[in-house]
């Protein structure tokens, strides 16, 4: 899948190694999880913890925590307030949460 | 947590944009212990978002009011103000302890002056289909472009009303992003003579032809004018845009990506989760902390400044910010500031006399705050309109015994996608004011926080009597 | 003189609805009066436990009522369904109450046997768990845990759909609620019957039901009735939601049918219900962490406070006015769990014009300073 955002070309930060559901992606450094996700191509909608229905970030500023991510093992974490950082683990959610998790 | 230096400050400033960076630049210039706290991973707030970071270094791309900011987060870093960046405030009492939260862990401080400058966020958008993924706000968008340098890259559908949207169309064009369409909701007749106003207060090295980039924005993208209705279309993902105009024309664009902008209004939940009073704002339609000449709250020692007192653009939130502190500091007994009080007042009436950010003045239609049929209000708990004029029906005469019945505003956004939309359909439906109407009761933690960081605070003896009985 | 209501029911919370569906589903013309949105609602701050297991001690009376209400929970939630389609989640796997070491263990004991030393109701079924035992119904327990007691009659019900329920059957019996209708003053009429003056206005009904919570105490002396309140401040933390984990409600931890973990409460004499403290909450994530170490990471979204409607001895009070009959008072702590009673069963009671003896040891005569004027229907027969 193209992505829906691109980075601009002057845009020249140095890229560091993430994994998205066990697939490695290069994400800027700088970049939040939220960012970095966008901008990989990859289906990273998250199923929504009442019906199930897919749902991306939509505010981007830490309001409407659409952007719910499992990051190293915890769960529930906004992805737009977080950034980045060499050898991340994030998981998109499918539903609730798992306790433990 | 034990990053920080102190369990007690003179002042303790929550949100480091514009407002909150010129407090606590002001309080610890004077000599007060400071303490600034921020959610994000560095300074700037909204309007700077990414001033030490943005990959947007050459400094045309974001205009000089961007870069000013360094000159007010350079007084920052000289005045001796402690910051903790990606520190969340999830409580703050009557006795003004405030609760942190950073990197996994809580801590309960002590101030003496608090100065809430949590600034602002859209207005909910609520149209049929917008928590389709796709679908974001058009502040989402400029975010991403000034942090990280990303600009749309599919068709992509950009509605709403307000200089903003044309600042933003302008500036992703310029670095090579796609914009397809505009759908400009502004009503009909208001329009035409507004916006060049307007732009004279966005007026920036940059953008000091505002005209030329309308004329810019209206070369590369289509414009439609007077849009009634949109609805995003989609399974599982935004496939299409649809709307319709005043004249009754229709029209759809396939696109995957939806920007919706109508207007910024204050971010409270904070401000009143410490159970300061807020009213109704009638021109600005969202509701906004009761505050006193210094910005003081109805809570002794809390104030609030910057755009959560009120939109009134940069300007006017640097000036807020500084009167904020001068007068905390001076309740303080800190001698010496009451001149420097009188100055900050004279700056903050200078700024106000300026009304920058026109655009909130601007009445979003009705139509798009006040959603029919079964268009989702509220995000987290996916409940409709529908469901709240039913509700409405069997008795629920405010926002509280709303959430009873539905569980509206109980998600984890806290109401703050859905609070404005749920007051202003209600006073609709039973034919009354937002005022008689009222907002959720909020309560701590405004920000959500891991059981362990709450167990892990000091016993109090006094709260072991109350639960272990 | 001819009323247009049979029956004004005084509160609309989860006690008042609960009554006045019980008698609009008899055929009865309900008026419900009820105040605002943001008045103390214990309705919407309540733990939603159907619970029996240790109340009632020092009253065996009590004890039999809330055995009674457990029994009748499945038949009322399944009348909310078939009326207005809405589950209200009732479920009865039986209830523990944790003890996280031997002093709660051998308090708990001591209550348990209490129970069976005053005359437990039949079939009682109360009895200590012992940690083996309950690992096996609840594996994720935490080594702090020391034992449980466990009653069989213990459940626990999604309280605000029921309340919607109760609301919407209300809608469709046809009776008539009316919030931001605060009482103000009750007048019995010299022929019977009662006007009410409210905040908008008169409403006159042929009798009158006091469900106000702890605003009894307030109305009670206009009728001749007594009801003495002692309310307390609780608080409730509430998590996010996560998949199903608990299967049991626990008195101070449950799951919710969508997910969240509710985590009780704590007992203060503060009545501000506006505010929250962090202090509190510290104890109460403290306690439920130990008992189930896994919820640490788990985030909280939310805590709230209510006030609890509490009468003086903690037991409920069911009168009807001696000096004006028609007027009757029910106040009591527990709105959910004897929500099924008050629909019910008191329901009934009232539409024919008295409590009946079974009800007697609720009256609030039993308290020393209680007026003359009261009643019970055993001392009218």
């Amino acid at each position: 899948m193209t992505p829906m955002f691109s980075h601009i070309p002057a845009d020249q930060r140095p890229t560091l190694e993430i994994f998205v559901d066990g697939q490695s992606v290069r994400a800027r450094r700088g970049d939040t999880v939220s960012a970095a996700l966008l901008a990989s191509g990859l289906d990273v909608r998250r199923d929504s913890a009442v019906s199930g229905v897919p749902r991306l970030p939509y505010c981007m500023m830490g309001v409407c925590f659409e952007c719910l991510v499992t990051i190293d093992g915890v769960g529930n974490r906004q992805g737009c307030l977080i950034p980045v950082a060499p050898g991340m683990r994030v998981e998109i959610q499918r539903g609730k949460r798992e306790l433990g998790k | 947590m034990s990053v920080l230096r102190s369990d007690n400050y003179d002042l303790v400033v929550v949100g480091a944009g514009p407002a909150g960076i010129a407090a606590a630049a002001a309080a610890a210039k004077a000599g007060a212990t400071t303490l600034l706290l921020d959610e994000n991973a560095g300074p700037g707030g909204q309007v700077w978002r990414g001033l030490t970071s943005t990959p947007l270094t050459n400094r045309d791309m974001l205009g000089k009011d961007f870069w000013d900011g360094q000159l007010e987060l350079e007084k920052l870093r000289s005045s001796g103000a402690e910051v903790l960046q990606r520190a969340t405030v999830w409580s703050i009492d009557p006795s003004l302890q405030v609760g942190i939260s950073h990197g996994g862990a809580s801590r309960i401080v002590q101030a003496r002056r608090i100065v809430i400058a949590t600034g602002a966020m859209e207005r909910p958008f609520p149209i049929p289909g917008w928590t389709l993924p796709g679908v974001m706000t058009a502040g989402a968008a400029q975010t991403m472009l000034k942090s990280s340098g990303l600009v749309p890259s599919e068709p992509t559908v950009i509605a709403g009303q307000g200089p903003l949207l044309w600042l933003l169309a302008g500036q992703i064009l310029r670095m090579g992003g796609r914009i397809d369409v505009m759908l400009d909701t502004t009503p009909k007749g208001a329009f035409a003579a507004a916006l060049p106003k307007a732009f004279g207060f966005l007026t920036t090295p940059y953008f000091r032809k505002g005209l030329k980039m309308l004329r810019e924005v209206r070369s590369k993208v289509r414009i439609i004018k007077h849009v009634t209705r949109i609805e995003a279309q989609g399974d599982g993902q935004l496939e299409r845009v649809v709307w319709e105009t005043a004249g009754g024309k229709r029209g759809e664009m396939a696109s995957r990506l939806l920007l919706l902008h109508q207007g910024v209004v204050p971010n409270v939940n904070l401000a009143m989760s410490t159970g300061a009073a807020h009213d109704w704002d009638g021109l600005q339609l969202c509701w906004r902390p009761r505050l006193d000449d210094d910005g003081q709250t109805t809570v002794p020692g809390i104030y609030v400044a910057g755009d959560g007192a009120g939109i009134g653009g940069v300007g006017v939130a640097l000036a807020r910010g500084r009167v904020a502190a001068r007068a905390a500091l001076t309740s303080l007994g800190k001698s010496g500031q009451d001149a420097d009080l009188s100055a900050a007042r004279a700056e903050l009436a200078k700024a106000n006399r300026g009304r920058e950010f026109l655009d909130l003045l601007y009445k979003p239609a009705e139509q798009f705050r006040i959603p029919e049929g079964d268009t989702i209000v509220c995000r987290c708990e996916e409940v409709r309109a529908s469901d709240i004029r039913s509700a409405v029906d069997i008795g629920a005469s405010g926002p509280n015994q709303l959430k009873a019945y539905l569980r509206t505003g109980m998600g984890p956004c806290q109401g703050r996608l859905c609070g404005l939309t749920v007051t202003e359909l209600m006073a609709k439906a039973r034919g009354t004011t937002p005022e008689q109407i009222g907002y959720y009761r909020l309560r701590a933690p405004v920000k959500p926080l891991t059981l362990s960081e709450l167990a892990d605070l000091p016993m109090e003896p006094e709260a072991v009597k109350a639960v272990v009985r | 003189m001819a009323q247009v209501h049979d029956v004004a029911v005084v509160g609309g919370g989860l006690l008042g609805a609960s009554i006045a569906w019980g008698l609009a589903r008899l055929g009865q013309k309900v008026v419900v009066l009820d105040e605002g949105d943001a008045v103390r609602r214990a309705s919407r701050a309540n733990f939603a436990l159907v619970w029996v297991q240790g109340k009632g001690a020092g009253m065996p009376p009590y004890a039999n009522w809330s055995v009674e209400a457990s029994r009748q929970w499945p038949g009322f939630a399944e009348a909310l369904e078939e009326q207005t389609g809405l589950d209200v989640h009732y479920q009865r796997p039986g209830g523990f109450h944790i003890c996280l070491n031997e002093d709660e263990l051998a308090a708990r004991q001591r209550v348990v046997e209490g129970m069976y030393a005053q005359g437990a109701p039949e079939g009682y079924g109360l009895e200590m768990t012992s940690r083996e035992d309950l690992e096996k119904a609840l594996p994720e327990i935490g080594p702090e845990v020391v034992g449980a007691s466990y009653s069989p009659h213990d459940g626990h019900v999604n309280s605000l759909r029921t309340f919607r329920a109760l609301h919407e059957g209300l809608r469709a019996f046809g009776a008539d609620y009316r919030p931001d209708h605060m009482v103000d003053a009750i007048e019995p009429q010299p022929g019977g019957g009662f006007v009410l003056h409210t905040e908008q206005g008169r409403v006159e009904a042929a009798k009158v039901v006091l469900a106000a919570g702890n605003g009894n105490e307030r109305l009670a002396p206009h009728v001749g009735l007594f009801a003495p309140m002692m309310p307390t401040r609780g608080q409730i933390i509430v998590t996010e939601r996560v998949r199903p984990f608990l299967h049991y409600p626990l008195g101070t931890l449950r799951q919710t049918d969508e997910g969240t973990v509710m985590i009780g409460d704590s007992k203060e004499d503060v009545l501000d219900d506006g505010e929250t403290r962090v202090p509190v909450s510290t104890v109460m994530a403290d306690r439920a962490r130990r008992t189930f170490p896994l919820l640490n990471r788990l985030n909280v979204v939310r805590t709230w406070s209510g006030i609890r409607v509490m009468t003086r001895d903690g037991f409920p009070v069911y009168d009807q006015s001696a000096s004006a009959p028609g007027a009757f008072v029910a106040c009591c702590h527990s709105g959910v769990t004897l929500a099924s009673m008050h629909a019910l069963d008191l329901a009934r009671r009232i539409r024919d014009g008295g409590l009946g003896g079974a009800l007697a040891p609720f009256s609030a005569r039993r308290f020393a300073d209680a007026p003359e004027t009261l009643l019970n229907s055993d001392a009218a027969a």
